[in-house]
């Protein structure tokens, strides 16, 4: 297969996903719907309290954290559901469906994100953000290196038992580096270091994404052929 | 048998050395183990937490090896020899963190504070946890070989970051963690020595027990086939 087929393919089938969720917005309005109620229950618990900014740059991520796990674990799932696997197997490679599916996963994630974040930096006005550049370089590599493990772990869990439970399992101790990066980022991104101090975090995320992207590549044959 | 009663002999002698052998500070007769500061007494953990964590993380890899042979050759002694090391190792990764836990609690005042290496540990066991959690989950055995090689692939490359990265975000207080040369620990001939013992110990022992495992489940596969 050429590279333009290549591209062509995966677009086509990002476009499908994209297509499938404007119809329903089932994924988007769940999604939304989650952060609102997460962020409302924060609300009322840090009422009075005067929290640290540090505190709650690790809750900002708490939260995109369990809306990845809610949002994502249907990717492949919804697929089995609806019986389309087949159909998938016999029209496109491997690799296409999963650059489709990451594509459209990273889109879906960073809606979602500015959501949050833009309601976040509004909300809760102890967090305030000192270094802009920081911030979003943390936000959008964090959103990447989320969307990239989710993929791949969405579609292992599309072919087990009690999904929904085991989703967040198997996915925590793989998202742990990742997670614990962007929260040292964006405690860096409150304390308003200057940004060379922040390099370093952001070439391990940058490492982690290249990573996770390479076995992505290798193993997804493996999981998607029966 | 005769590996078994030895084996069994060899960890009894090094228990009953590390435990025995006093430490002085000007050791002079063979027997003596040299003062290391700040540690002391609890310098003894050094002969049963470290093989223990070196064992986890070669049953860790042992196991990721045979995955990734799995995904080549697709032949299920494969994945037996994948799935037991992983169940051994996360034994031996269990008893490294409790040994690990008490030290801390001895020396740094509590028994967990989110250190680097308590946090790699962690990840390690969430690692082993989530990988059985999945092998539950997935019925037919063709699967279940494929996506928990898959998994332990994915969970290996990670593990990496643990150990390059944490550290640079947090700073370590855990003594010197790879077998030292110029390390913290200044180990004398005598402590070098039990400590290798020790550690070739535990490899046997995590080595014997596969052997076991392996034979085990390729009986029960065996049964299996023929109750079919």
């Amino acid at each position: 297969m050429k590279l333009t087929t290549f591209g062509l393919t995966s677009f086509v089938l990002f476009t499908k996903e994209y297509r499938s969720e404007i119809r329903t917005r089932y994924a988007l309005n769940a999604l939304l719907m989650f952060v609102v109620t997460t962020l409302s229950m924060i609300l009322f618990s840090i009422a009075r309290e005067n929290v640290s900014p540090e505190v709650l740059a690790g809750v900002l991520w708490v939260i995109i954290f369990f809306s990845t796990m809610s949002g994502l674990a249907r990717t492949f799932v919804s697929e089995e559901e609806r019986g389309t696997v087949l159909t998938l197997q016999l029209i496109a490679r491997p690799l296409t469906i999963y650059i489709g599916k990451l594509f459209f996963n990273f889109l879906l994630l960073a809606s979602i994100n500015v959501v949050t974040v833009a309601l976040y930096l509004v909300l809760i006005t102890n967090f305030s953000v000192q270094s802009y550049s920081i911030f979003a370089l943390t936000l959008i590599l964090g959103t990447l290196g989320l969307a990239a493990a989710t993929t791949i772990l969405a579609a292992i869990i599309a072919k087990a038992h009690s999904k929904g439970t085991l989703f967040p399992v198997i996915c925590f101790p793989i998202l742990l580096p990742l997670l614990i990066t962007v929260i040292a980022a964006t405690q860096k991104a409150v304390e308003g270091v200057p940004f060379e101090e922040a390099s370093g975090l952001f070439r391990a995320l940058i490492a982690y994404i290249i990573v996770i992207g390479a076995v992505s590549y290798i193993l997804f044959d493996y999981i998607w052929k029966d | 048998m005769a590996l078994k009663i030895f084996l069994g002999l060899w960890l009894s002698a090094v228990i009953v050395v590390a435990f025995v052998f006093p430490i002085v500070s000007h050791p002079a007769r063979w027997y003596e183990f040299p003062v290391v500061p700040g540690l002391e007494d609890k310098a003894r953990i050094l002969f049963f937490h470290v093989p223990m964590s070196w064992t986890a993380v070669v049953a860790f890899i042992v196991s990721m090896a045979y995955a990734i042979k799995y995904l080549a050759k697709k032949k299920f002694d494969d994945d037996i020899i994948s799935a037991s090391s992983a169940g051994l190792g996360f034994m031996f990764c269990i008893l490294a963190t409790v040994t690990g836990s008490l030290w801390a609690k001895f020396n740094w005042g509590s028994f967990w504070n989110w250190d680097p290496r308590e946090t790699s540990i962690f990840a390690l066991l969430l690692i082993y946890g989530a990988y059985f959690a999945l092998r539950s989950a997935l019925d037919v055995e063709e699967k279940r070989a494929t996506l928990s090689a898959v998994y332990s692939i994915i969970a290996g490359v990670t593990v990496p970051f643990f150990i390059f990265i944490m550290p640079r975000i947090v700073s370590s207080l855990h003594p010197d963690p790879i077998v030292n040369t110029r390390g913290k620990i200044d180990m004398n001939s005598t402590m070098l020595v039990v400590f290798l013992c020790s550690l070739a110990g535990f490899t046997a022992l995590y080595l014997w027990m596969l052997r076991m495992r392996v034979r085990a489940e390729r009986l029960d596969l065996n049964l299996q086939s023929k109750g079919e």
